[in-house]
């Protein structure tokens, strides 16, 4: 491969190669900030390739490969082969992650005691997570939340927050231009932005934390909480986990585990500073 | 007139983790996980003395728990599950 | 990287002293191949392997434990549901091989079941399935036609609750192929199994894999496939010395004995294989594009030699059908 970039997220590696320049050199700026695995070996390889020799250079396309792959994913545009390789790396941990527990959830952490915050996908977790870690929250990660299975304890994987649309300004006037990426515009999605946690939280991206409270955020209804019972978290949990199966007897120990010993909330609420307010909250409640 | 007999694994198949009110089950065998809720838990129980039928079991759990009405079709029916789950077989 | 892969998995200790990115390669050329669990239980406990490595090769052999248990698992339901049929159950492939607890099943991928049952039987085999909760793959009648009247299979069924296909075979080649393996005597000769399945001969075991590998497809997955050969032959000869004039025999017998001497040449080339020189016979100069076909793999994990695919892939259709068969098919194919 023409071009290939290394690039470490928490405890997990990643060597990116791509047919085109501008996938990586975009990584590399997004990632500039992150400890490199220079001399490592890595835990898995994304290729951005052409699906046919002729799409390098002809309408170039870009088809998302490597270690894992799905059959028929459909390429992107190399306008926005930065949103490739950050899906190719998504695709290698969901599925080839057999290390830790994967959760579809983000984490932000506290005293070294960390908040879960897991749901629906678009339910606005990562821009959540993301103006938490603004205020005095350390980000540990806004996609995937990584349960080690012999300590129980949440690994981090800080990567670069993907804002859609409306959540962009927000984070922009709050964290600043500095700390967005390129802007990617008529994705499917719409408008995406990458946001880089903060200095800090990247520094801290190989310190594990134990988990303490484990929410279900709504967006959209008048405040409320109430408890989820233990059956309902683990049933939830495990349909958030693309791994768990693969995972078996170490998967099951590991999530029951983390179900009895962690209390587990759903809350609403009508805008961010609700939300924030309610994970304070409940967070402050918490036995010492 | 008495149904099929069935069987189940013995007892290091499956590691079982109640969860307020109903219980997470690993079967070791199949690697699965399944959520089930009373009576199949107690079914499960009542296989580890030896295989047997719906009559038999609905005995055999009577002696340890308070069953109610409706507790023979009750037991039909988990056992016809936990079938197609794997979890139990015909002996 | 291939070459690499196969030299370090027939010699651990040839893996000292790569470097990191090497390392990196042949982890993503191991996965490629479907080889990543052979190799992490090949150089299980091997000193000196860097911390990242070792953490990649231990969740390696836990997901192959997971596999094999699924897989096993599989098979079992198979068996319960046919049970009824009285009709005899031999699996095949990767389940057949953990199932007999042969060395080849150590970290070996699974895919899906493919069981073996006489033709005579396939009626009540095929109902008893669909009653115990399979369903068929494909609607379309076409390829139901196609493969009932051409294919040694039914059409693929798959699982409704468990999502796991299985492949239920009444011999091991197409019908259409030339080489036409005795079918009846490879069910004569099988196995039991504690559970009441039932596997091939150790014998039949190796010429279904070389004809599996070289008479039934392009030759993808063939690194892996040829890996089964290496350890099935070490294995089935150490147990015993009349192992090599029986696999003569039987590859003999289901006219196979090309297929399996050139199996034993590319074992011997890629993996050192101790093998049998009068079965294996003289090199051929086709070997050579055997061996680079096998090899055809990089360590990004790309497949290369583009030409040399297309020929094998051509091959593959060429060995399946007669030449006419093979334009009707396509053709109807293509106009669909």
């Amino acid at each position: 491969m023409r071009h290939a970039l290394n690039v470490a997220i928490g405890p997990v590696s990643f060597r990116v190669g791509s047919a085109w320049r501008s996938p990586v050199a975009a990584l590399a700026g997004l990632y500039r900030d992150y400890p490199a695995p220079a001399d490592e070996v890595c835990d898995f390889t994304v290729r951005l390739e052409p699906e046919k020799p002729w799409r390098r250079w002809l309408r170039p396309s870009v088809a998302i490969h490597g270690d894992y792959m799905l059959p028929d994913a459909a390429p992107l545009s190399l306008a926005h082969g930065l949103l490739a390789a950050e899906m190719g790396m998504n695709l290698q941990m969901a599925l080839g992650q057999k290390r830790f527990l994967l959760l579809h959830a983000a984490t932000v952490e506290r005293g070294g005691r960390a908040v879960i915050l897991t749901g629906e996908s678009g339910a606005g977790k990562s821009t959540l997570a993301a103006l938490l870690g603004e205020r005095g929250w350390r980000l540990m990660g806004d996609e995937f939340a990584l349960l080690d299975c012999e300590s129980g304890m949440l690994h981090p994987f800080p990567r670069a927050i993907s804002l859609k649309n409306g959540s962009i300004e927000v984070m922009r006037k709050v964290a600043g231009e500095g700390r967005l990426g390129p802007v990617l515009e008529g994705t499917p999605k719409g408008t995406i932005r990458h946001l880089k946690p903060r200095p800090e939280a990247i520094a801290r991206m190989t310190e594990p934390a134990r988990p303490a409270l484990i929410l279900f955020p709504r967006f959209g209804a008048d405040r409320a909480m109430r408890p989820v019972g233990a059956a309902e978290v683990f049933v939830r949990l495990t349909q958030a986990s693309t791994n768990y199966v693969a995972l078996a007897s170490r998967g099951f120990d590991s999530l029951s585990g983390l179900v009895a010993t962690c209390p587990a909330m759903a809350i609403d609420y009508p805008d961010a500073d609700t939300a924030i307010s309610l994970v304070e909250a409940l967070f402050r409640e918490l036995p010492q | 007139m008495a149904g099929p007999i069935y069987a189940a694994d013995g007892p290091g198949a499956i590691r079982a983790v109640p969860l307020d009110g109903l219980v997470a089950l690993f079967h070791r065998p199949s690697g699965m996980t399944h959520i089930v809720a009373p009576p199949a838990p107690q079914i499960l129980e009542a296989l580890q003395e030896g295989p047997a039928d719906a009559r038999t079991l609905l005995a055999r759990i009577a002696a340890v728990y308070e069953i109610g009405e409706g507790s023979a079709e009750a037991i039909e029916a988990r056992l016809a599950e936990l079938e197609e789950a794997g979890l139990v077989r015909r002996a | 990287m291939s070459r690499l892969l196969a030299r370090i998995l027939a010699d651990p200790s040839a893996c000292r002293g790569l470097e990191a990115a090497q390392w990196t390669a042949l982890v993503t050329a191991a996965r490629a191949e479907s080889l990543l669990g052979s190799l992490a239980f090949r150089l299980e406990g091997e000193p000196g392997l860097p911390a990242k490595v070792v953490q990649i090769l231990e969740a390696a052999r836990w997901d192959s434990e997971q596999a094999r248990t699924q897989a096993l698992w599989e098979a079992e339901m198979a068996r319960r549901a046919l049970a009824g049929t009285g009709a005899p159950v031999i699996l095949l492939k990767g389940t057949a091989i953990v199932a007999a607890g042969l060395d080849a099943g150590r970290g070996r991928s699974i895919g899906d079941l493919d069981i073996l049952v006489p033709h005579e039987r396939l009626d009540d085999v095929q109902r008893s399935l669909l009653e115990a909760g399979w369903e068929w793959v494909k609607e379309d009648s076409y390829d139901d036609l196609y493969y009932r009247r051409w294919m040694h299979e039914l059409p693929p069924l798959i699982h409704r609750t468990r999502d796991r296909m299985i492949d239920v075979h009444h011999t091991i080649l197409p019908p259409t192929a030339r080489p036409r393996p005795d079918a009846a005597a490879l069910i004569a000769a099988s196995v039991a199994l504690e559970s009441g399945l039932r596997t091939l001969s150790p014998e039949d075991m190796v010429v279904h894999s070389a004809a599996h590998l070289f008479a039934d497809g392009d030759l993808a997955g063939g690194l892996r496939n040829l890996w089964d050969i290496d350890r099935m032959l070490r294995e089935f000869a150490a147990r015993d010395p009349g192992f090599w004039p029986r696999l003569a025999e039987r590859a003999r017998l289901h006219q196979l004995r090309p297929t399996v001497a050139r199996a034993l040449r590319l074992a011997r080339a890629l993996y050192a294989t101790p093998v049998d020189p009068a079965l294996a016979g003289r090199p051929r100069l086709s070997d050579r594009f055997f061996e680079a076909r096998l090899l055809a793999r990089n360590g990004w994990g790309q497949p290369t030699r583009r030409a040399l695919r297309f020929a094998f892939y051509l091959r593959s259709h060429w060995m399946r059908m007669p030449p006419l068969m093979l334009a009707r098919h396509l053709w109807t194919k293509a106009t669909r």
